[in-house]
């Protein structure tokens, strides 16, 4: 859509605040005056607070549990354990994944911090005193940590509850710590490309386990009404309508008598997808016992036993040309799910969307297996604005592009150049059966390179590498990533069943605003300013009238929720959609107020305008008015839709990254010097907001490469599991960031975009390994595994002989 | 998140914190800065039952001038001990050093007392307090005691502090006009504890060292002098070579642990790494 | 463990309540006095979430007790604005975007209230150490330091403003 170039025309415009606007945020009102309404800051009457036991042992046979000191604690009421769950039948749970997940550790625990049993109590303290008095006596059983001691014949069995299970959701088990091999591609085809490549390169690629750590952790306010039969669930979700459908089937309620309402969310990140024990408990609860249920976990809970991410052990190969064309991608992947297959990923797809894995390059034959294992870690494995597996999908195939580069010395953007996909080839079928929207590869490449003057960064690193005393070490890490957002189509992408589509009801009211709900749910990412943009641009009503709400399952149409990246892609379509079917009752109405044929208009900015002669005009507001005491003969009143959205097709935003490091020689610090980012999401909404998520994104990201980890001993402890040793940097570590853009719209979605808050996420993480390997490229090394923190490099450096 | 139960008395003078340290004994712990000590009653690691809070004291907080002694109240807190000007005119190592102290919030509670009765390894003043050869000041019940700070800290959370007996004050020598200092911290990120902080306190005279002494931070069980690293700068010049002979001296003496900030071996050699930087840097600015 | 009656000021405002000595004085503020501004994000006392201005100094009120507030004057975040009037950093956040889920800032504007009390004129540099103390998972910090470059310019600008009047 151009703008316009006449002042009056570009007056009415600006005055809509649409697509396109650095609008500033709605929501900020009431969160710079501390207003917001987060699940902890609710109160009920008579509210309980529930706190939980669990377990210090990462396995280990319960042997018994005494309640009986808890319950002498002044102000502890009650204390449930998984028997106290079973005449419900609720002490285990099924996963987002086709798994069993225990609500309440039954018999046995499986991982240190499982959730063994829950304290209710007046208020808070009490509830804390009450867990540290419930006495569980525990019979220690030998740990499993790593996933391949986990898949050797001679292993524990971790998951007795699946004893002779022989297959499970996603296929046969072909071990009792196995969860499913999953397959993509054509095998045949990619092993005759490597049996015909002259050049083959093979790294093994581990993407170490992280945690999303939003800073708001998870909780909910459970509150069941004896006498209406209805529950009421406040609760940090990403996804209400889903949490509303599993809470119903699971407790008998009927879902028109459960209401789940996300407040404001402190942050999502993909750990608040899944339905957490405490989630299920609390709930319970709150029906035993008739009164509402606040439950609030710690840090340290959030840490050890919500949704964790990555734990991929990767094995990639690459084929190609003398001149460095690849012909052949294949990857064998051993995943580490933990205790259970919690993973909330589309029912299909045990591993994501993984198979995004050939990215950005034209690959002709391809082939990946990921085999899933249980441990005795936290249940999970996707989560941290990962979109389904994305991010080691891209880790993967950028690493395996550098050492590539590496072995063939050839320069790693030109390597990049050679094989990119081509604009002319969208959309574009990949050898895994995406269908990539749209790109401009190469235009975003030059762009990069250009601005970063990467010729004169080479340069200087040769200079640097031929100076014996310099005390630093340079990197220079490129990526190219290609992201696969926004699911998605309902015959591939379902929830439990569910199709991951998306909606979004509008109605405009006598007097010119509106009010739309939409399925998804914000969690900082701006969706009461930016849906309003939308809606803005499509019916001529400014934004600041319009009125976005998300979140409480009784008001709001169906919806999947937000993570992966889905809320443009597929409610922002369903946001146009419903504008449209607005547009054209519209349409209608102002050809009746003007007594002209429907075909006779020309839609203006705010206004219809009749043709040839725009001093004859309805405006949306006039419209509206009309809507509501005079439309014409078989039309309804009223000014209103609704849309479901199922979307053809995910979209594809990419991106190209450049990062510039300074590693002490001494000390193994790594300085950012330099990123460059720059994104493509297509149709742009509000340039302030992409901005601020990139900025957001790319720190999370530098989080998870240079210092995030989650390290377990070999009891299963998890150590380094609060903020002291997590790392989460301040703003004296957190580089600054460059931001830059080029626009490709999305050919299949009604808006062009594409949706952008998991690319800086998803690509900034293979960026600063790239940087961090390319400094110590010249020395032979093709590989180091995250995270890059000084101590890590140091190690580096000391092995490669180079430490001062 | 909660702390356990306790009573709560908030004495308004040092006689009055000492006698109800005597009274209620080992069931009682001091509550300076509570930085260190409420996160652990939080986590239940320590479960006191009963707090002493000596933030009501006026007498244990301030930082005046004695002669060529400066005193520092036990209760003044790290951004006092940034804001002043007596400290960064006669003794900049610790104003300079307290900057890298934990963090600006955490800065207006931390006591420089805390920092040191603790005993934690971690902690940096009481490097600091060896590099600047500071006196501890302590009162009990029997009166008042001076303890150098080389002979102040025993072991792990272990000081010469009685358990009757409040620590209300240091005593630093002014440093010289032309004295160098400077403390290196290697750390993971701003407001962790060091992985590895060396404290230098030089002069030079004629191009030769006439005075150094070096502290090491989280290398050992307690904080270390570097006696050794000192004795090989002493009466030399310093170069290079004196410099790294300096740091490997320093190097034999830590005892780190292994534990998420890097195992023994770089621990250590983040130890010689942070001397030598303490050491250019201090020198820079001795004149 | 008997309670303890503490009488302190919040936001103005003179409260007298018995405590338990072991309430800290985030759930103190966010339970009794229902001002929820103040956010926990962790119990280890390294977020900076729950960070409120007592007596003219930042603290982080997860690490305090309530019953060492007796006397004290605290601020929070609900009493930054004036008559409906935002405070200049308030202002700031909004107009740099220096927000994103909104779970730190109540904390970030406390926090930068009192720092621009301290350093009214601060380089980037001093800005980036000078909130160190507060953790942000959404923003990247960087347009959370160009807020707060707008309050200090506001500030200024105000202050002399102020002196021209005089």
């Amino acid at each position: 859509m151009n703008a316009p170039t006449d002042p009056t025309l570009l007056e009415r415009t600006s005055a809509l605040q649409g697509m396109g606007d650095s609008r500033l945020r709605k929501e900020d009102a009431r969160f710079i005056q501390g207003k917001g309404n987060y699940v902890d800051d609710i109160k009920m009457a008579g509210m309980l607070h529930m706190d939980i036991v669990r377990s210090p042992y990462a396995h280990a046979r319960i042997r018994s549990i005494d309640k009986s000191e808890a319950l002498k604690i002044p102000g502890v009421i009650a204390v449930l354990t998984a028997d106290d769950l079973k005449p419900l039948k609720l002490h285990w749970m099924p996963t987002l994944a086709g798994d069993v997940a225990a609500v309440l550790a039954d018999e046995k625990v499986h991982f240190q911090m499982q959730e063994v049993a829950v304290v209710i109590a007046e208020d808070r303290y009490a509830a804390a005193d009450g867990v540290e008095a419930v006495i569980v006596e525990y019979e220690e059983l030998p740990v499993v940590i790593d996933p391949f001691e986990a898949l050797k014949p001679d292993a524990p069995v971790l998951r007795e509850d699946l004893a002779g299970k022989t297959s499970g959701a996603h296929g046969p088990r072909e071990h009792h710590n196995h969860i499913f091999t999953w397959d993509a591609g054509d095998k045949d085809a990619a092993d005759a490309a490597f049996a015909a490549a002259p050049v083959t390169v093979k790294e093994h690629i581990f993407y170490p386990r992280v945690h999303p750590c939003p800073l708001e952790t998870c909780g909910c306010v459970a509150s069941f009404d004896p006498i209406r039969g209805e529950l009421t669930t406040y609760i940090t979700s990403q996804a209400p309508h889903v949490v509303r459908t599993v809470v119903s089937l699971l407790s008998g309620i009927p879902e028109s008598k459960v209401r789940i309402i996300s407040p404001d969310i402190g942050g999502g990140f993909g750990n608040k997808v899944g339905i957490y024990p405490g989630y299920v408990c609390a709930i319970v609860s709150s029906i035993v016992l008739g009164k509402p249920v606040k439950w609030v976990e710690d840090r340290i809970e959030n840490i050890s036993s919500t949704a964790f991410a990555r734990d991929y052990h990767m094995d990639g190969e690459l084929a190609a040309t003398a001149d460095g064309k690849i012909t052949g991608l294949r990857v064998n992947v051993v995943a580490d799910h933990g205790a259970f297959d919690a993973c909330a990923d589309p029912t299909k797809f045990p591993a994501g969307l993984f198979h995004i894995v050939s990215g950005s390059y034209d690959i002709p034959a391809a082939h990946a297996s990921v085999k899933g294992v249980y441990t005795n870690k936290a249940p999970g494995g996707v989560a941290y604005r990962c979109s389904f597996r994305v991010t080691e999908a891209v880790y993967l195939i950028e690493r395996m592009v550098d050492v590539l580069a590496q072995k063939l010395n050839i320069d790693k953007a030109e390597i990049r150049e050679r094989n990119f996909i081509r604009k002319e080839q969208f959309p574009y079928t990949s050898a895994f059966g995406f269908e990539y929207d749209s790109g401009d590869y190469h235009t975003a490449l030059h762009k990069v390179l250009n601005a970063c003057d990467y010729k004169g960064l080479r340069e200087e690193q040769a200079a640097k590498r031929a100076d014996p005393n310099c005390p630093t070490l340079m990197g220079i890490g490129l990526v190219s990533f290609t992201e696969v957002v926004g699911a998605g189509p309902s015959k591939m992408c379902d929830i439990l069943g569910v199709g991951m589509f998306d909606s979004c009801e509008i109605r405009v009211h006598p007097t010119g605003s509106a009010l739309a709900r939409m399925g998804t749910i914000t969690q900082g990412q701006g969706h009461q300013t930016t849906y309003a943009q939308i809606i803005a641009t499509e019916l001529g009503i400014p934004s600041e009238v319009i009125q976005v709400e998300e979140g409480d399952t009784s008001t709001a149409p169906y919806g999947l929720g937000t993570y992966g990246s889905r809320s443009t892609p597929v409610a922002g379509a369903a946001i146009a959609m419903a504008a449209r079917k607005i547009h054209a009752k519209a349409r209608k109405i102002a050809a009746h107020l003007l007594e002209v044929n429907e075909n006779d208009l020309d839609w203006e900015i705010d206004r219809f305008n009749v043709k040839g002669d725009p001093t004859k005009h309805k405006t949306m507001k006039d419209i509206a008015w009309s809507a509501y005491n005079n439309v014409p003969a078989g039309l309804e009143p009223g000014l209103e839709a609704v849309h479901y959205y199922d979307p053809p097709n995910f979209t594809f935003p990419f991106g190209i990254y450049l990062c510039v490091v300074d590693i002490d020689r001494g000390t193994g610090e790594t300085k950012v010097r330099r990123f460059y980012a720059l994104d493509d999401c297509g149709t742009r909404i509000n340039p302030m907001i992409i901005e601020g998520q990139i900025h957001g994104g790319l720190t999370e990201g530098y989080a998870v490469a240079m210092g995030q980890q989650m390290p377990f001993d070999a009891q299963g402890n998890l150590l380094g599991n609060t903020l002291m040793d997590y790392f989460l940097p301040t703003a004296v570590e957190t580089p600054h960031w460059e931001t830059d853009h080029t626009v490709t719209p999305s050919p299949h979605h009604p808006i062009g975009a594409k949706g952008v808050a998991e690319s800086p996420h998803v690509g900034s993480i293979p960026t600063f390994t790239s940087a961090v390997v390319d400094a110590f490229a010249h020395l032979g090394v093709t590989n180091m595994t995250m995270p890059h923190n000084a101590y890590r490099v140091w190690q580096q450096l000391k092995a490669s002989g180079v430490a001062l | 998140m909660i702390p356990p139960a306790f009573d709560y008395h908030a004495p308004k003078s040092v006689g009055e914190a000492i006698a109800l340290l005597g009274s209620l004994g080992s069931d009682a712990k001091l509550l300076a800065g509570g930085h260190s000590l409420l996160p652990m009653m939080k986590l239940r690691f320590a479960q006191p039952a009963h707090l002493i809070d000596l933030n009501r004291i006026d007498e244990l907080r301030g930082i005046c001038e004695e002669g060529e002694t400066i005193c520092i109240g036990a209760m003044t807190v790290e951004n006092d001990l940034i804001a002043s000007s007596l400290l960064q005119e006669k003794c900049g190592l610790l104003p300079a050093a307290a900057k890298q102290i934990a963090d600006p919030q955490v800065r207006n509670r931390g006591t420089i007392g805390g920092d040191i009765a603790h005993g934690d390894p971690a902690n940096d003043h009481p490097a600091l307090a060896l590099a600047l050869d500071a006196t501890l000041v302590v009162r009990g019940p029997a009166g008042e005691r001076r303890i150098k700070a080389e002979d102040f800290f025993l072991g792990t959370y272990m000081t010469a502090l009685a358990e009757d007996e409040i620590l209300v004050g240091l005593r630093v020598p002014a440093l010289a006009h032309g004295t160098g200092w400077a403390y290196e911290k290697l750390k993971r990120k701003t407001g962790d504890w060091a992985t590895a902080g060396a404290a230098v306190v030089l002069r030079l005279d004629g191009g030769v060292v006439s005075h150094i002494r070096i502290g090491l931070t989280n290398l050992a069980a307690t904080a270390l002098r570097a006696a050794g690293a000192e004795d090989v700068l002493r009466g030399h010049p310093l170069t290079e070579a004196t410099i790294q002979a300096a740091a490997d001296a320093a190097m034999a003496v830590c005892d780190p642990s292994d534990d998420l900030r890097g195992d023994r071996e770089y621990k250590t050699a983040m130890a010689g790494q942070m001397v030598k930087r303490a050491l250019h840097a201090a020198a820079a600015r001795c004149h | 463990m008997a309670k303890k009656l503490v009488t302190l000021k919040v936001n103005g405002r003179t409260h007298e309540k018995a405590v338990e000595p072991r309430t800290l004085l985030v759930h103190f503020l966010r339970e009794e006095l229902n001002l929820t501004g103040a956010h926990i994000g962790c119990e280890t006392s390294h977020c900076g979430a729950c960070t409120v201005d007592i007596d003219g100094h930042s603290v982080k009120a997860c690490t305090h007790l309530a019953v060492q507030c007796e006397g004290s004057d605290v601020l929070t975040v609900e009493g930054l604005a004036n008559a409906g009037v935002l405070h200049a950093v308030q202002e700031g956040f909004y107009k740099e975007h220096g927000l994103q889920c909104g779970f730190c800032t109540p904390g970030m504007l406390v926090r930068a209230y009192r720092f621009l009390h301290e350093n009214p004129n601060p380089t980037e540099d001093e800005i980036r150490h000078g909130m160190s103390g507060n953790l942000c998972r959404c923003t990247g910090y960087q347009n959370i330091i160009k807020a707060v470059q707008y309050a200090a310019r506001q500030l200024q600008q105000a202050a002399v403003a102020h002196k021209e009047a005089a």
